[in-house]
């Protein structure tokens, strides 16, 4: 533990610390702009620079590993115009164009300048201009403002693994670039934007929109997938303007992916701002009051059984609490929120959560993912296996679609047939598990909607079991979610009660005639037409494949416009908070099912959100504590049974069209034409 | 430099090492350990250009990537940093000019001017018959025997207007000009000609006395 003096305290510090960190243990700030935390080390702005005894010029601090016995100043008149100096220099270039720059108001060179530069340059020769790339639709670049740090390259070379930046060129004509012009292909690409320390790399869709001091800042949660990456909702009256990520070690570190950046926009379109009534075979605007009497003239007689409900990706917990309460009264256990149509055992809590946890992975020396592409499913999860897959050359298995995931992997098979190897050692991969420390094994959420899921659950447990990859203070044992919504639904029991139907024999049910109401909560991932002569009820908020079939519309709220409860797919419960009112007259949806239950004459005992919450934590006592997990205890799951060897399908075509929300969303379709289109019409010339 | 306007229509289809030149990169990697095999990108991309009439294409850069398993874009980086290597078509005879201080205090600007002069082209450009290239470089390491020009993989120095004329003439007519100094000095003697170590070691002087190389 090197001891070293800093502004006259003495602070000891772990091996390897850097000045900077010390420094920042102390509460002194340094000023910096290629230096950041989760990034290697360039020392190339010379921003930080700190005077050390005996050393006959200033040091860069983010690069100087601390040592026994130094001493540090960082507060001299040595110090103050080093900065000056690097500052100055830094600004040789800069356009200084604030007034007409998306980053001004939020730019570490505009408060750096004004900390810690002087007050004019001396320079008399031109500034460099620098033409501008093509990032894609999701980066704009302005590179003439750009200082050069380099962090941008560090980026898609460390985090997100596509090597595709580079700053090319030497001294005052270098310049970062594709250099062969390309966009950038990453499904994390929107970060670069918040790596960038200048105003280089901005945002395209939020450009020239507003300055952050207009905008109203909520601290909520991402439900694109199921990671639940925690987010700040940035909005300006009425509209959200952005999204950007809010840092939480556990889950997202202080990333998110691009869908949940820049789908946003699809909020404001194809919006269900007003119940509608479907006469004669159209959709009519009809008033609150005339779409619950609809729904009870329609109800009026049906018996439970031939009622169903089925809840979408996107829906939080109060709402689905609430529904299955009415469903209940009703007389229904018609209830699914897999609308993937999945069955796999939801009996043991352990058999659907990834229990490893995300911050977890880092621990992780041996990892198997069965049947997931994580870096199109959860690419946060993802960056967190690269992560430690650079750190530790961790050794990564793939069953399932060969595709780049951004690290090196063996590929044992398509289809499920090594599982059978790997259950019984016979698989040289078992005995890697078997060796490992902390072993790890993912098995994707897709996988499990297959028919053969229960089995699969059963067989990945008994690898699991056989290789001890679940042992003493270990749990190795993951399943990862597509949907937000999907394992607050499994953790509230939005689950076919005894007798009940699940979503594959609902809509069998439904195409016979035997089911007669269909209550679609946010469920636009199945298949409408297979809805057969059911009268459909759909609440969302989008006008999307379940609206289209529906007899009945009921708008809802969208994540940004209520106060929900989401389970991430560690089970780690989370809150999203409102940030703007819902559209026209749409409701939180708890709301609409309580208002709802009170038509239908079976009033549901909640009237506050408090009341609803106290339901939730009563059905379940995950929902009474606070976000912190609850490590679920080992047991049995599965149902052994015959596995289908047909190969695993990629679960996910398109990245960026995978919900309501972005499927109405511009900017993914721009997304959609950049990267996935473009990459299917490819020749193999392409780069 | 000016870029001339086809050079992305010159930009060729593909590139592939020559089978010779192929075992000589792999004994060059071979100097290398596997995992570190990244190392040997500056030799390779020197042997592609010299396979390639002195400049480096995009596609042998890609090429060499390829060869060494790394991203293409830190290829890009490497062979843009230095000035050695060459983004588009040169000349036969590439002629680097030093105008670097020594040489500058020495005359480079009297060679400079006598290069463009002779040739009819600014620096940076071309001749029409394809035969020479002009280019200012930075110090080109020989400031002993300043003024210095670069041509192809050899040095001329201490020159002036008219001697490098004279090395431009002799190339023009397919003969090669003898490298090094142009006013006669071995090496980089003094000027006037050598000023110790004047005569055999152990013979009957002392003008060697502490001198121990023999």
């Amino acid at each position: 533990m090197p001891k070293l003096n800093i502004d006259g305290q003495d602070v000891s510090v772990e091996p390897g610390t850097s000045v900077l960190q010390a420094c920042e243990q102390l509460g002194i700030e340094i000023p910096r702009f290629c230096y950041h935390e989760r990034l290697s080390v360039a020392a190339n702005c010379r921003m930080c620079l700190v005077e050390m005894e005996r050393s006959p010029k200033p040091i860069a601090s983010c690069a100087m590993p601390c040592a026994d016995g130094m001493v540090i100043k960082t507060n001299t008149e040595v110090v103050k115009r080093a900065r000056q100096g690097v500052m100055e220099l830094i600004l040789l270039n800069h356009p200084l164009d604030c007034p007409i720059c998306d980053q001004g108001g939020e730019c570490d060179l505009q408060d750096q300048a004004v900390a810690y530069g002087g007050e004019h340059t001396r320079s008399i020769d031109e500034r460099r201009v620098v033409p501008n790339k093509d990032f894609g639709p999701l980066v704009k670049t302005e590179m003439t403002r750009c200082i050069l740090c380099t962090r941008c390259v560090r980026f898609c070379e460390e985090i997100a693994g596509v090597s595709v930046l580079g700053a090319v060129g030497r001294g005052t004509h270098s310049e970062v670039t594709t250099f062969v012009e390309q966009a950038i292909a990453s499904e994390l690409s929107g970060n670069l934007i918040d790596v960038c320390p200048v105003g280089a790399l901005t945002s395209k869709p939020y450009a020239f929109s507003a300055r952050p001091w207009e905008l109203r800042k909520t601290e909520s949660i991402d439900v694109f997938d199921a990671v639940g990456s925690n987010i700040r909702v940035d909005v300006r009256g009425a509209e959200v303007l952005r999204v950007v990520p809010r840092l939480n070690e556990d889950v997202n570190e202080e990333w998110i992916g691009d869908k949940s950046r820049f789908a946003i926009d699809g909020l404001k379109r194809q919006r269900i701002d007003r119940p509608y009534v479907r006469h004669n075979g159209k959709l009519q605007p009809a008033s609150w009051d005339e779409a619950f009497a609809a729904i009870g003239a329609k109800l009026k007689g049906v018996p439970g059984a031939k009622i169903a409900a089925l809840a979408g990706d996107m829906v939080d917990v109060e709402a689905m609490a609430a529904l299955k309460d009415l469903m209940a009264a009703l007389g229904s256990a018609n209830v699914d929120c897999r609308q993937d149509g999945a069955r796999f055992d939801t009996s043991a809590r352990v058999g659907y959560l990834f229990n490893t946890t995300i911050v977890g992975l880092e621990q992780a020396d041996a990892l198997l993912v069965i049947g997931a592409d994580p870096r199109v499913e959860a690419p946060i999860v993802n960056a967190r296996i690269r992560k430690r897959y650079r750190e530790s050359a961790l050794g990564v298995a793939l069953i399932g679609q060969a595709v780049d995931l951004t690290y090196s992997y063996q590929h044992l098979g398509e289809g499920p047939e090594p599982l059978v190897g790997l259950a019984d050692g016979s698989h040289p991969f078992a005995a890697v598990l078997k060796a490992a420390k902390n072993p790890v094994v993912i098995l994707g959420a897709g996988a499990l909607a297959r028919a053969d899921g229960l089995a699969l659950q059963a067989l990945v447990r008994q690898v699991v079991e056989a290789n001890e990859v679940v042992r003493e203070g270990w749990n190795g044992f993951n399943v990862l979610h597509l949907a937000a919504a999907r394992v607050g639904g499994l953790d509230i029991g939005f689950l076919p009660g005894a007798g009940g139907r699940d979503t594959r024999s609902i809509l069998e049910g439904a195409q016979a005639g035997e089911i007669e109401v269909v209550y679609l909560l946010g469920a636009d991932e199945i298949d409408a037409s297979r809805l057969g002569k059911a009268f459909v009820i759909y609440q969302g908020h989008h006008g999307d494949r379940g609206a289209h079939r529906a007899d009945v519309v009921l708008p809802g709220a969208a994540y940004t416009e209520k106060n929900a409860t989401f389970v991430n797919t560690e089970g780690r419960v989370q809150r999203a908070r409102q940030a703007l009112y819902p559209v026209g007259e749409a409701r939180e949806d708890w709301k609409i099912v309580r208002a709802l239950s009170e038509r239908l004459g079976c009033t549901l005992p909640y009237d506050n959100l408090a009341q609803v919450r106290g339901r939730m934590a009563a059905a379940n006592p995950v929902f009474a504590g606070g976000e912190e997990l609850v490590a679920a205890p080992w047991q049995a799951f599965g149902t052994a049974g015959a596995v289908d060897p047909a190969p695993f399908a990629p679960v996910i075509e398109n990245f960026y069209m995978t919900d309501p929300i972005s499927r109405a969303s511009v900017t993914m379709a721009k997304c959609t034409e950049a990267f996935v289109l473009s990459r299917e019409g490819k020749t193999g010339t392409h780069g | 430099m000016s870029t001339p306007a086809s050079v992305a229509g010159l930009q060729p289809e593909s590139f592939a090492f020559t089978p010779e030149n192929l075992a000589t990169a792999e004994k060059i990697i071979s100097r290398y350990p596997a995992e570190r095999k990244a190392s040997a990108v500056l030799p390779l991309l020197h042997l592609a250009q010299r396979q390639h009439d002195n400049w480096l294409p995009r596609v042998a850069m890609d090429y060499v990537a390829d060869l060494l398993g790394m991203a293409r874009i830190r290829v890009y980086e490497v062979a843009t940093f230095y000035t050695m290597y060459n983004h588009k078509p040169v000349g036969k005879h590439l002629i680097e000019v030093c105008t670097t201080t020594p040489c500058w205090l020495r005359g480079s600007d009297e060679v400079l001017g006598a290069c463009k002069r002779r040739l009819g082209i600014d620096v940076g450009e071309t001749t029409a018959d394809g035969k020479f290239t002009l280019v200012e470089v930075e110090c080109a390491g020989a400031c002993v025997n300043a003024p210095v020009v670069a041509i192809g993989e050899d040095y001329y120095e201490d020159l002036d207007g008219p001697a490098i004329v004279a090395v431009i003439d002799q190339l023009e007519r397919g003969e090669i000009p003898t490298p090094g100094s142009q006013i006669g000095r071995r090496g980089a003697c003094p000027a006037t000609g050598p000023t110790t170590l004047t005569t055999k070691p152990g013979a009957d002087d002392k003008a060697v006395s502490g001198g121990t190389d023999d």
